[in-house]
């Protein structure tokens, strides 16, 4: 039986909402669905990607690349030391100085639509192996992560012969050599976040994927050698934190572009402090989504859903806090509870998988630790009631409510599919609690008044605002933030700016 | 032009707009229901198709279907022959297998539901009627409720009325409202289910108003069409109906039964319909009780896919009876 959401006081006691009548799952139950991967071939052992060849690491050693959802070692990939990152960085000025420079820039357009095309064509590869290597939803590599990468090296294949019309009566050149370091939550996508616009701009670049995360950016460097692209314009170097700090702080690379942790960006800060060096970052977030009694609410639901539980909550713009105006708190979490039961979390290539694994063991640890900290802080938890697989890395999709501002949970970045439930009485409230965060990369407001809105992005401290959705991207929207969150914009006419000196 | 002045409904639309001094939660209560994002509905409905259901899972969600299926055939030129042989069809869908089907309800005019209920009895198979001046409802309130008492008179078990859509485009909600609980009490004892031809309501903001109006006055069922106009059922129409269903549960602990009609003609997009069910409302409503599929050309199309999965080949759409 149902219990009545009319309240007549706020009472802790009534605040409490009984369990959902709705029942979900045992009646016409869904069959296993998985991707076939056997035509997808791996190859056991990946070397680095300088100079157009792929070359044994100086360091002579490898390091393994596994599935987080079976634990299964996929391939073994070089490591890059710093005599390798400086043959990377030679072949990229090489590159720069006799070819890419020199190319007019519609021929230089040519090849960055063609690896669009590449993209599109092997896109089916690229989802399959991306969820293998990463632990994301077919569902998502399929649908965002290759259609978006393909979308990114063709909207700024658009801009190379264009230039001199983004910066109106200004001339623009380019950098130069540029080292680019991605993160493990988007490898591919952010391959193309990185490279699409260097290449456009006419940079050459050398590139670091993340160590747990490296197959794709390989698939790529093997569509880039397809591609014809002259040897050296991109060097694919694999390896850890050393080698990406032999990258950023290489004297003959004109710009660094870091996306990451926080902490790793103020090291690379810090590293390039007295230098000319030029350098963006995409760091951390916490950001506020903000639902108002007047929203869509079951719009609200799942976009609150999307906000943090896309591609396991490791998404550096997550909606990791949601602020509900009070009145429609208790239905709103009564909502999101019977939303969550229809999750379902397993095999990442399982086509009807919406939840997959955590990207690594480390990073499980770090999420169960901070959950473990709400705990302590006296938040109430609630996880969607799903079965783990014994093999792998996994966390149930998870919200705490009666949660404070000054909880573990509301301040630091969780980076997995962790909400943090909170209310306010007022807009000007939600504003204060929505920017009480040392970073600012996104925010989402639910509100079906257009003035209130706009009003509100207005106020809010973050690079990109959503309005009645969450987690949209598009190559020509400029993405970025405030704060702690990093600086320097990518996409869009702004992100070119990145990759060019305007005088 | 908005005069109503052909009933009782006229004077009562302050009652239902009481909204803005409810108490918390009131306004899933009745008619302040929230608004709904055209865009992220849509979406949703559309993320929704993309459950992949093979095998199985599927052979068992067409044959759920089949057991949901108003056969329906609502036409000027229907005659007893033409009502009987789609009795047939209902009663035994497919003639080399007799544990498929039957289906839910057969649905015809007032005229026609003799003819039905004759062929039909003993059988578990229902007889709905249309009703109320179908399919325009642009009739005194006297006649539709005549059209009502005559169409259950005659046996019909359930009735489909359609609402005044004139009178909630103009916002004249107590007079659809009262409607709709008046044609409830001429029902008696058959099931009412309200078309709010959302095809002619041209926001999901005011099939979300017009579904909660429809359940508040006592409909069992809420149904997209007529199948007369374009366009009838859609994904994300059906959503939002199921939305305001929801709510309506969350708030009473009541089950309405949801009724999508008029373009669904295949297999796939019945599968569709069933995952968004299951998705939205969950276990409760997977079953003819409460949701059911107005349509006279799927069944064929689910019968072609059902006969692939159990022989691995595609039949020629000659092989099944057209009715």
């Amino acid at each position: 039986m149902a219990t009545s959401l009319t309240k007549t006081g706020g009472t802790d006691i009534e605040r409490k909402v009984e369990p959902a009548g709705l029942d979900f799952g045992r009646a016409w139950e869904y069959a296993p669905a998985p991707e076939a991967s056997d035509h997808v071939k791996i190859d056991p052992k990946y070397g680095l990607f300088i100079g157009g060849r792929w070359v044994s690491p100086r360091s002579g050693k490898y390091f393994q690349t596994i599935s987080p959802s079976t634990e299964q070692v996929l391939a073994e990939v070089a490591e890059a030391n710093a005599q390798d990152v400086d043959d990377a960085v030679t072949a990229a000025r090489d590159a720069y100085d006799k070819y890419w420079s020199k190319l007019k820039a519609a021929d230089r357009a040519k090849y960055v639509f063609r690896i669009s095309r590449a993209i599109q064509e092997k896109a089916r590869e690229l989802a399959i192996v991306e969820s293998m290597d990463g632990g994301k939803p077919i569902k998502e590599s399929r649908d965002v992560d290759v259609p978006l990468a393909a979308a990114h090296f063709f909207y700024h294949a658009g801009w190379a012969d264009k230039l001199a019309y983004a910066f109106q009566g200004r001339k623009a050149r380019p950098l130069g050599v540029a080292g680019q370091i991605i993160p493990w939550n988007f490898p591919l996508l952010m391959a193309a976040w990185k490279l699409a616009p260097a290449l456009a701009c006419g940079n050459t670049v050398v590139l670091k994927p993340a160590e747990t995360t490296p197959l794709t950016a390989l698939l790529l460097a093997k569509i880039i050698e397809e591609a014809e692209l002259p040897p050296g314009v991109v060097n694919i170097v694999t390896g850890a934190g050393e080698t990406g700090a032999a990258v950023a702080s290489h004297p003959d690379v004109n710009k660094v572009a870091f996306t990451g942790s926080t902490d790793v960006g103020k090291r690379i800060q810090r590293a390039l402090a007295g230098t000319t060096k030029r350098l963006t970052l995409e760091l951390g977030g916490k950001a506020a989504n903000i639902v108002f009694a007047d929203a869509p609410l079951d719009q609200a639901v799942e976009g609150i859903i999307n906000g943090i539980y896309f591609n396991q909550g490791h998404v550096c713009c997550a909606g990791s806090r949601l602020l509900v105006e009070e009145s429609v708190h208790d239905v709103l979490v009564r909502k999101l509870r019977d939303r969550m039961q229809t999750l379902r979390l397993g095999d990442p290539l399982d086509k009807n998988t919406d939840v997959g694994a955590i990207n690594s063991k480390a990073q499980l640890e770090r999420i169960r630790e901070l959950v473990a900290s709400g705990e302590e802080e006296g938040a109430e938890r609630f996880s969607a009631p799903v079965k783990l697989p014994e093999k792998g890395f996994w966390f149930p999709p998870t919200f705490f409510t009666n949660a404070s501002q000054s909880c573990r949970i509301a301040r630091e970045e969780i980076f997995g599919p962790v909400l943090t439930v909170m209310t306010f009485r007022t807009p000007d409230e939600a504003i204060e609690k929505a920017n009480n965060t040392m970073y600012g990369l996104s925010a989402g407001v639910w509100t079906d008044k257009g003035s209130k809105l706009f009003m509100l992005a207005t106020k809010l401290k973050a690079g990109v605002i959503w309005g009645n959705t969450f987690n949209k991207f598009d190559p020509s929207s400029p993405f970025g933030g405030y704060k702690e969150s990093g600086f320097g914009r990518e996409g869009g006419r702004q992100g070119l700016a990145a990759y060019l000196e305007v005088e | 032009m908005t005069s109503h002045e052909n009933g009782n409904g006229t004077g009562t639309t302050s009652l239902f707009r009481a909204g803005a001094s409810a108490p918390r939660g009131g306004r899933f209560a009745l008619f302040e229901p929230p608004p709904v994002d055209a865009v992220a509905v849509e979406e949703r409905a559309a993320a929704l198709a993309k459950r992949s259901i093979k095998k199985a899972t599927k052979v068992a969600g067409l044959k759920l279907a089949i057991s949901m299926m108003d056969l329906t055939t609502l036409e000027g030129k229907d005659t007893p022959g033409k009502v009987r042989q789609l009795c047939q069809k209902a009663l035994r869908p497919l003639d080399s297998d007799g544990s498929i089907g039957p289906c839910a309800a057969i649905c015809v005019y007032p005229n026609l539901v003799p003819v039905a209920k004759e062929v039909l009895r003993g059988s578990s198979v229902k007889v709905a009627s249309v009703a109320t001046a179908f399919p325009s409802g642009q009739s005194p309130l006297a006649v539709k409720l005549d059209d009502t008492r005559r169409a259950v008179d005659l046996g019909a078990d359930e009735i489909d009325m359609v609402i005044d859509r004139g009178a909630m485009l103009v916002g004249d909600y107590g007079k659809v409202f009262d409607e709709i609980a008046a044609t409830k009490e001429a029902c008696g004892p058959a099931h009412l289910k309200v078309i709010l031809e959302t095809g002619e309501l041209g926001s999901y903001d005011i099939v979300r108003k017009a579904s909660e109006i429809a359940i508040a006055a006592g409909g069992d069922f809420i149904k997209t069409s007529t199948g007369k106009i374009q366009p009838a059922a859609t994904p994300p129409v059906t959503l939002v109906m199921l939305e305001a269903i929801r709510d309506h549960y969350y708030a009473t602990g009541r089950r309405i039964g949801m009724k999508p009609a008029g373009g669904v003609r295949t297999a796939k997009q019945a599968l569709h319909y069933l995952v968004i069910v299951k998705e939205t409302l969950g276990d409760a409503w997977l079953t003819p009780d409460l949701f059911r599929f107005g349509a006279s050309a799927l069944l064929n199309d689910v019968l072609m896919q059902l006969e692939k999965e159990r022989t691995g080949n595609y039949q020629a759409s000659e092989d099944f009876s057209k009715d």
